[in-house]
Formats: structure tokens, sequence, C-alpha cells
């Protein structure tokens, strides 16, 4: 008995809506992927606290499997900030992110921040609807994160390798580091940034402009 | 990582789908699983009889079939498959491929069922297989 039905038809329905919604909205649905501990909520919170400086509307979900610590971290910045506890789960799936956006008037967000749960094995497979996902790489990880995790890295559209501040330290061999990237995926973009300086975050401000103009214009 | 929430999701849509159905034994199920959809064939067939019990596919077998990930590649004017997912280059000509055709699979592709008594040679027919999908899935 032929079936052919995706295994994630229902997550994929769901994340389809999602875009769908985003799109209408006009606001830019950002994922952000890592293993834990790569810096995806300092990037967060200066990306939140300066958007807003130049009166971007941005909000932003974050995914831990306990503790509500990143949304209260977060919130800091003055956005409007949800947590989502999994409770175990070891990914965001669309459904929790529609359920999260519920009484947020979307119309009135130019950027959504989903912080997706520190795992570069599984959040891979499950779409949120989102326009860009940014996997973060640290460089205090190695640099063959990329070849290890190639499933992750080539759903990529972005690739920010944070705390470069610490380059020196770690011995990070950049040229390596870049060089696996774009053997797992050729052509992606690739930002190098530091959450503490700032470094790289105006090329990171760009991007995110860039994309969701191209997002608009995809649109109307 | 999730090999067993996955796992479930099959038993979930391939009992929806036998809805309706006079099903004595559901034989196997064939699941095509590609190279980058993340997903590990030992720990799902470890998950599968735990996933499966007391459930119309109880006892049945799982069979993977995996997806290396094929790319275009415009230089050679080919579709090439690669060995594995450590580089996304031309195996022949070096070019980065941009586009990936195929690898990225996670789908349910068929079941192999008995049909209780008289319906036992229609059971494998799939021409029907369509009408008896319940509707939005």
């Amino acid at each position: 008995m032929e079936l052919r039905q995706g295994i994630l038809k229902k997550n994929d329905l769901l994340a389809a809506d999602l875009r769908a919604r985003f799109g209408a909205a006009g606001l830019l649905a950002v994922n952000l992927v890592s293993s834990p501990g790569a810096g995806k909520t300092a990037l967060l919170e200066r990306t939140l606290r300066e958007l807003r400086l130049t009166g971007q509307r941005v909000a932003a979900l974050v995914g831990d499997l306990e503790t509500d610590n990143d949304a209260r971290r977060l919130a800091m910045s003055g956005a409007p900030v949800r947590q989502i506890q999994t409770h175990g789960c070891c990914h965001l799936e669309a459904d929790m992110i529609g359920r999260h956006l519920e009484g947020w008037d979307l119309g009135q967000l130019d950027y959504l921040f989903i912080e997706n749960v520190g795992n570069l094995v599984c959040p891979a497979g499950y779409d949120l609807g989102e326009a860009l996902r940014v996997a973060i790489v640290s460089v205090t990880e190695g640099e063959d994160k990329p070849l290890k995790y190639p499933a992750m890295f080539h759903s990529a559209d972005v690739v920010a390798i944070s705390k470069i501040d610490l380059a020196a330290a770690c011995e990070f061999d950049r040229d390596a580091a870049l060089r696996n990237i774009r053997e797992i995926r050729p052509g992606v973009e690739i930002l190098e940034t530091s959450s503490k300086s700032g470094a790289g975050f105006a090329e990171w401000f760009e991007l995110l402009a860039r994309r969701r103009e191209a997002a608009d214009e995809a649109e109307a | 990582m999730h090999e067993l929430s996955i796992a479930y999701s099959v038993v979930s849509s391939a009992t929806e789908a036998l809805a309706g159905r006079k099903v004595a034994k559901v034989d196997s199920v064939l699941l095509r699983v590609g190279a980058l959809s993340g997903i590990m064939e030992d720990p799902l067939q470890f998950c599968w009889g735990l996933a499966t019990e007391g459930t119309l596919l109880a006892g049945s077998g799982l069979v993977i079939e995996r997806v290396p990930v094929t790319i275009r590649c415009r230089p050679c004017g080919q579709d090439v498959a690669l060995d594995g997912v450590q580089s996304f280059r031309c195996p022949r000509c070096g070019t980065p491929g941009l586009e990936v055709l195929k690898g990225r699979e996670l789908e349910i592709v068929s079941l192999e069922i008995e049909e209780d008594g008289d319906d036992a040679h229609s059971g494998v027919a799939t021409g029907d297989s369509e009408k008896e999908r319940p509707a939005g899935g």
C-alpha cells in the first residue's frame, strides 16, 4: 500500500502556515541554532537592544528544556520575549511557535527572533516557518564543527562565528573554519561576531535589513 | 536524537492510513531516509518494537532505504550522488554543489499489509489507496 507521506508532514504544514502569516505581516522570522553555550542568547541580547535603538520593532521566542532564565535575560532589552519550555524535547516545533505567538500582533513587528534549543542535531529537521536560519558556532568549539554536524550547517542560510574576541586565546584557525563551513554549505553568508565587543554586528544588521527587504519584495 | 518520536509519528500516520481497512497484519513499513535528515537507522530500529507495541503495526518490520545526497553539477551537466556528507563538491570537477536535489527525505513510502478474509487479494493493490487515505491527513 503506497503512502508517500512525509514523516514530519504535520510540522511542515504548520510551518507553511506560519511562513504565510509572517510574510503577510511583513516581518522577518529568524531561527537561531547552535550547540549549547555557543552564544545564541548573548547575540540576541545585543541584537534586540541595538535594533530597538534604531527604531526597529523586535520580539523573541526562546526555547530551553527548563527555566525561563533566557527570557528574563532577553526581556531586559525592553522587547517582548516569551520562553518556550520544552520539558525534555530536544528541539522546537512549529506548533510550539504558533501557540506562543498568541496575543501578539505580528503586523506590529519588523523582526521575530526564535532562539532554538541548544542542539546541533535535532532542530535541523524542524521547519519553524522562518525566512532565515542562522547557525552559530563559537571559536571555542573547534573549526571542524560543521564537518561533525553537516545536516545542521547544510540547512543554514547564514553561519555566524561567535566569540571572536576569544579567537587568539583559543588558537582558532579561521581559515580552516571558513573552509569547513563552505565545504558543507557552499555559498552561505558568513559573519564573524563578538557579542561582547560588538564586532561584526554592523554586518549582521545590514544582512537582516537586506533579507527583510528581499522578503518584502517577494511578498509584494 | 529524537528517533523515538519519529517512530511514533510513523506509527500514527500509518495507523491513520489504515483506518477503514480490514488489516490482519502489517508485515513491514518502508521508509526513505535521506543522508541529511539527521535520522539514524540503528536507534530507529531499536525504538520500533516499543513504538508499535499494542498497535496495528505490532510485529511489523521496518525497512529503511537510505538516500544519498545528490547535487546538480552545472559544469558537468549532470546530477551526481555524493559518497558522504563531508563535502558538497562535485567529485568529478570539484565545483561546490549549490543545488541539492536529494538527501533531505524523511518519508513513509509504503506498507506491506495482509488483509482479512476475502479481501486478501485486493490488499496489496495500490490503485485504491488514494481514496482511502484520510482527508487532510
